[in-house]
């Protein structure tokens, strides 16, 4: 089923994120996202009939849709939840327009959010999985560090298969910091850096250094999706829903596939085809940052440079809102910040910014056309996003 | 090999149908399933090949021996009991067999571990049930 032309996001609400919740809640960060995108489109409370929220980590009540439904005041004729990890984003945008198109709904709410304290942030995950589970029996008695070991181990064996290194991971930390300077809602705002800065930041889990890292924080986004006849006389373009893929393929990482090659090399395809595009006709790619050899592998499977050539291609191109190949223009989730499940939704917020020309100082020229990546686990859950200002 | 007392760190808790992989571990000796139908090795345990679905499986011992698909250095760990190891190797070895298993390289500097170096299982003793799966490497040094 093609959803091209389907539906549209026609507002967007986003907090900045911060380190410390302020003595909120996960459920009135997530609502206050969702009133700002509400009004963002035009729209009333009456008018969002439908709802989707990505399972907040430290916060896994039963029954969620109908919580934050409750919360908001709405009865939605379509209610959903999506637990795809950091593709979770990505994931309700889609499953929006999938309802949108069965007739479920007309106006749809995409939520995500986390209130986490970042000082009980690692604990948090780990009481969430249950005795029997292979995560449990068999890598957690052998130390993994969320996901900083998977993409540790990552890193390394795509330095061993294609010669990539620490310097070209740490060029992406850098750009991606530029472009945070020129978005005051960005955790690192103001704060430069450079290749040496991030080489020289503590060593995490080698070859991944603290700066190549998300930093976990507080926040929430959220984006209405309406139906493609109901987004024409919304405040802002809608941003058209052109294309989508998605594909899980394994929980642990001993039994991924691949350590070098992610499943984006099929999410990809299958939304550049529905969209009718190629990677060449992207003017903006915003994909997901959980550690800077994720960008370099995304950079290749989503099939912007040949596999294995990520490395080079980040040392030669600038991925700055300035450059000639922009990347992350808001900062990416290493320079805006990690607030949960938001973060993937970060990607998203920022292709509708820059493709409705409401990006600022940061603005592309030209910019009718974005990939958007949402990334789960260990390149585990893969959600790619064709998003356009026109049909 | 010493039986530690009050091991903090998280233990494999034994199931109907992973308890043969560590009572073999409990042995020192390393077994996977292997599906009677497709040939399949299977790893982590289930009670079905999810190659083929077959139920036909048989617990086989394995060589152990394998190589080092890759690995991290962790410097930081974050969960308790950990700490004192750091920095310790994090590893995902591939068997000769064909099962990929997380583990902790041993007894090699952590300026020596390669990705594709050779390793054979060695087995610790943590509890009178449970001993982990570790690799420590199959030839005495490195060069290149």
């Amino acid at each position: 089923m093609s959803l091209k032309g389907t539906a549209a996001i026609t507002g967007v609400g986003e907090l900045k994120p911060s380190r410390d919740p302020g003595g909120r809640t996960t459920m009135e960060l997530i609502a206050q996202a969702a009133v700002e995108a509400v009004r963002d489109a035009g729209l009333e409370r009456q008018d969002i009939d439908g709802l989707v929220v990505a399972a907040p980590m430290s916060w896994s009540p039963m029954v969620m849709p109908s919580v934050v439904a409750e919360f908001l005041g709405l009865q939605p004729g379509y209610a959903g939840l999506v637990d795809l990890g950091g593709a979770s984003a990505a994931g309700t945008v889609w499953r929006a327009a999938a309802a949108i198109k069965a007739g479920a709904c007309r106006h749809v709410l995409c939520l995500s959010g986390e209130a986490q304290d970042p000082k009980t942030f690692y604990q948090q995950q780990r009481g969430r999985t249950p005795p029997g589970l292979s995560v449990r029996e068999f890598e957690a008695p052998y130390g993994p560090v969320v996901a900083n070991t998977g993409y540790g181990l990552i890193a390394q064996r795509h330095m061993y298969d294609y010669g990539t290194t620490k310097q070209q991971m740490a060029k992406v930390a850098v750009d991606e910091r530029t472009n945070a300077c020129a978005n005051p809602n960005a955790s690192f705002y103001g704060k430069p850096i450079t290749i040496d800065d991030v080489l020289g930041s503590p060593i995490v889990v080698d070859p991944l250094h603290l700066l190549e890292i998300v930093m976990p924080c507080c926040g929430a986004a959220a984006m209405v999706v309406s139906r493609a006849e109901d987004a024409t006389s919304t405040p802002h373009p809608p941003i058209h829903l052109l294309g989508f893929g998605e594909q899980v393929t394994h929980s642990i990482i001993s039994c991924a596939p691949s350590l070098t090659q992610s499943p984006i090399a099929v999410t990809a395809q299958k939304a550049y085809q529905m969209a009718g595009v190629t990677p060449g006709d992207i003017d903006l790619a915003s994909i997901y940052d959980c550690y800077t050899i994720m960008v370099i592998i995304t950079l290749e499977d989503a099939g912007f440079c040949e596999k294995g050539q990520g490395g080079p291609f980040v040392q030669e191109h600038d991925l700055t809102y300035k450059g000639d190949f922009p990347v992350n223009t808001h900062g990416g989730q290493l320079s805006f910040g990690q607030p949960g499940l938001a973060g993937g939704a970060s990607h998203i917020v920022e292709a509708v910014r820059q493709l409705s020309g409401q990006a600022g100082e940061r603005q592309l020229r030209n910019c009718d056309l974005a990939f958007v990546n949402g990334n789960g686990g260990i390149i585990s859950e893969e959600v790619s996003l064709i998003l356009g200002n026109s049909l | 090999m010493s039986i530690e007392t009050g091991y903090s760190k998280p233990l494999p808790h034994l199931t109907a149908t992973n308890r043969p992989f560590w009572e073999g571990a409990r042995q020192h000796i390393l077994r996977v399933q292997c599906c009677g139908d497709c040939g399949e090795h299977i790893f982590f345990p289930r009670p079905f090949c999810p190659n083929c679905y077959s139920s036909n499986l048989q617990w086989v011992d394995m060589s152990g021996r394998g190589k080092v698909y890759s690995f991290t250095i962790v410097h930081r760990p974050t969960v308790r009991g950990f700490s004192q190891d750091a920095p310790y190797i994090y590893a995902v070895v591939e068997l000769d067999e064909g099962p990929r298993m997380v583990t902790n390289i041993v007894g090699c500097p952590i300026d020596e571990v390669r990705v594709e170096m050779p390793v054979i299982a060695d087995f610790e003793d943590i509890t009178p049930e449970i001993a982990l799966v570790k690799f420590r490497r199959s030839v005495p040094a490195i060069h290149g």
